[in-house]
């Protein structure tokens, strides 16, 4: 061998064996060994082993001392040709730790993983991220028919860096309980009520979107005090029309050459429906009770094919600042209803844009709900 | 949702089912451990791999109980108990002891539903472990489901992945069929993001976990992970390959292997089994008969050779299958010419 380093790592023994003991190192540093010679005992709760070295050379490190226990696959020697430079050896050694480390921290440094809460007898999966830094209210986003808190994904850490942004699966959604009682925007509108009051968060800006807007105008109806500001996505409750293929089609098809074209009616551009999105909706509709759920809302949401709830009035009598972002390509629920709606509505319409402009048209949306929000704390 | 063990996504299946309905029993040598002895420990094991572990200090020794080492009467036991509106779940520990209690799999279980006029019910799970790569020897090491895919009346399923056994496992269970559930041993350490809830995954609809225009690659259990490394190889290539994993073999989903041979045009299956006989050449037959317009090369199989899986690590290296010799496979039908064109 010539200038090739290798790493002794710890073995992996049994079928059950996640760590070892290094018993006693059987080479010491400097000497010469040959592939196949043993190189230490390592000791695992079953049995005492012998390690053989995977390659002749000389044993140039021994990075752990004997007695150390470690997982399998961590570093614990060097084998090199005696020629190589201890100047490699220590940044090849630097070199495997680091990649093991940042394996590691990678891990931990991720978003605040979701967490579970009770209320009112139901488990909610809860994603709450960010703090105020001064007197910024908290935000509470809603999601949509099909939806869970990842429906968020783009939007929830940027609109979260000065402040706390809380998402959530909605009952029957995600990896919440799939009981949805009646499964109405109002039922809804309750439990989220007093999630909110689980959570501590006395006063939100709501943003919904789709199923999830509805369920936000219920709930500035039902606890208007909670109510900061309403932002509106494409929402439900005012106007008659649903696509029925698609809330049919969602239900029923799982597999996902079938899936595929239905969930294209969610975006203008149809290439952002992935392999792993559709994947991930399949999975959903796999636990149990969920298609159960999906179709106990869409029969209480839209019986014969039309919206039953119309919130417009509550639309009206909410007295905070509300605004709602359409996409004028929307094929799930037309855009129509923006046209005409209060004078106090901020209203945007986005080109291009089908029924996700949270993610469709990510930058535009967070611009325009960091801005509204930053002017109504 | 967290990251969980393949052995983890089977403990929590079984653990779920049995929480959910009191029928759920499990039986077999060891899966808990300790009965007989006179240490006074029970649950001391959870399975010779541990993958049941905790059960029976959960459920109690009613519901979960070690057997005497008698395949052949405590695999008919659960098939009777199973004839008898039990749900039993019946440990194999390794598939190859099958040959002691086969005429209870296929001659009793397999075939009550038949022999009593479709009227008898016989929801067995039989879960055992299979497969090579771990030096445990020509007894230990075998991956028989070509043997229980040939039994009608048997559904026959293999699981590629933590989140993949979990959702077969709970399937298997609230089955009303026999169902043999063949775990890869070498496979129990391997982890993914599994749902803490309880799902199912369908019988006879394959997953495809890669796709591709120009190959597809059938794989089965353990394979799917080697078919998926060669295919990310491939594809830095340019070779772009479609991985079917069936998830069960009896059923199979034939439609999805032939919807994928027709864009393709090339076939490489991917099975561990010995070679002769196998799902290999159960899917190479159906792919000729059914797709042989859709062909532009000679299918591939990338199997085993003919032999006893050996014991020395190095020999059954050589022996099994592997991303190396799954991309090679996938080069040979690339480069294929026909005769006229060469």
């Amino acid at each position: 061998m010539s200038g090739a380093i290798t790493p002794v790592t710890m073995p992996k023994f049994g079928l059950a064996m996640t760590e070892g003991k290094l018993a006693d190192w059987l080479i010491q540093v400097g000497e010469t060994v040959s592939a196949g010679q043993e190189l230490a005992d390592i000791e695992t709760s079953k049995i005492t082993n012998g390690y053989e070295s995977p390659v002749s050379g000389v044993l140039r490190r021994q990075v752990v001392a004997a007695g150390e226990t470690l997982p399998v696959g961590a570093l614990l020697g060097v084998v090199a040709d005696a020629s190589v430079a201890d100047d490699a050896i220590d940044a090849f050694i630097a070199e495997f730790q680091a990649n093991n480390a940042s394996a590691d921290t990678e891990a931990s440094a991720a978003d605040a993983e979701p967490s579970v809460v009770a209320v009112d007898g139901l488990d909610i999966r809860v994603k709450d991220v960010g703090a105020a830094e001064g007197s910024q209210l908290p935000v509470l986003l809603i999601h949509g028919f099909g939806g869970d808190l990842t429906s968020w994904m783009l939007n929830q850490s940027a609109l979260s860096h000065d402040r706390r942004v809380i998402a959530f699966d909605l009952p029957g959604h995600g990896e919440s309980s799939k009981n949805v009682g009646e499964g109405k925007p109002s039922s809804f509108a309750g439990t989220v009520a007093k999630l909110l009051e689980t959570l501590d968060a006395d006063k939100v800006h709501v943003i919904g979107h789709s199923l999830g807007g509805a369920i936000s105008l219920e709930l500035a109806r039902l606890a208007p005090e909670k109510v900061a500001s309403l932002s509106l996505i494409a929402p439900a409750g005012l106007g008659p029309d649903v696509n029925m293929t698609f809330i049919n089609g969602f239900i029923s098809e799982d597999r996902r050459k079938t899936l595929e074209p239905i969930l294209q009616l969610l975006v203008h551009d149809k290439s952002l429906i992935s392999r792993r999105m559709i994947e991930n909706i399949i999975r959903f509709k796999r636990l149990d009770g969920a298609t159960g759920a999906l179709r106990t809302i869409a029969d209480a949401c839209f019986p014969d094919g039309k919206q039953a709830d119309n919130l417009r009035a509550t639309l009206e009598n909410y007295p905070g600042p509300v605004q709602v972002i359409w996409g004028e390509n929307d094929e799930i629920l037309s855009s129509a209803p923006a046209q005409s709606l209060p004078d106090k509505v901020a209203v945007s319409v986005l080109s291009e844009t089908g029924h996700m402009p949270q993610m469709e048209k990510v930058s535009d949306v967070n611009k325009a709900i960091s801005a509204f929000l930053e002017k109504n704390d | 949702m967290s990251k969980k063990s393949f052995r983890q996504a089977i403990n929590e299946a079984l653990r779920l089912e049995m929480r959910r309905d009191p029928r759920v029993i499990l039986m077999g040598e060891d899966v808990a451990g300790g009965r007989g002895g006179t240490s006074g420990v029970t649950d001391a094991w959870g399975g010779v791999l541990g993958v049941t572990k905790g059960l029976q200090t959960e459920f109690g020794e009613d519901r979960v109980f070690d057997t005497p080492i008698s395949e052949a009467s405590y695999i008919g036991a659960a098939a009777g108990a199973a004839a008898t509106g039990l749900r039993p779940v019946a440990e194999l520990m390794f598939v190859d002891f099958v040959g002691c209690c086969l005429d209870q799999i296929m001659n009793q279980a397999a075939k009550f539903r038949y022999m009593f006029g479709g009227k008898a019910r016989t929801p067995l799970v039989i879960r055992a472990m299979y497969g090579a790569g771990f030096n445990a020897a020509a007894q230990h090491s075998q991956a028989l489901y070509p043997l229980f895919t040939h039994i009608p009346g048997l559904k026959v399923v293999i699981p590629s992945s933590p989140y993949e056994a979990k959702g077969l496992l709970i399937e298997a269970i609230r089955d009303d069929d026999p169902v043999i559930f063949l775990e890869n041993k070498v496979m129990y350490d391997d982890e993914e993001d599994v749902p803490d809830g309880s799902y199912t995954i369908p019988f006879g609809e394959a997953n495809l976990t890669r796709e591709g225009d120009d190959v597809t690659i059938v794989a089965f259990g353990r394979m799917v992970n080697f078919a998926n490394e060669a295919a990310d190889r491939l594809e830095k290539s340019g070779i772009s390959c479609t991985v079917i994993d069936p998830r069960t073999t009896s059923p199979l989903d034939t439609g999805t292997i032939l919807d994928c041979v027709a864009d393709t045009g090339r076939l490489v299956i991917v099975d561990e089994s010995s070679p002769r006989c196998n799902l290999a050449t159960d899917v190479a037959a159906l792919v000729a008969e059914e797709a042989f317009d859709a062909l532009k090369a000679p299918i591939r199989r990338v199997v085993p050779p003919h032999t006893p899986v050996p014991f020395s690590s190095t020999l059954e290296a050589l022996y099994m299958p592997n991303a190396d010799k799954i991309e090679a496979a996938v080069k040979s039908v690339m480069s294929y010419r026909m005769k006229e064109e060469a």
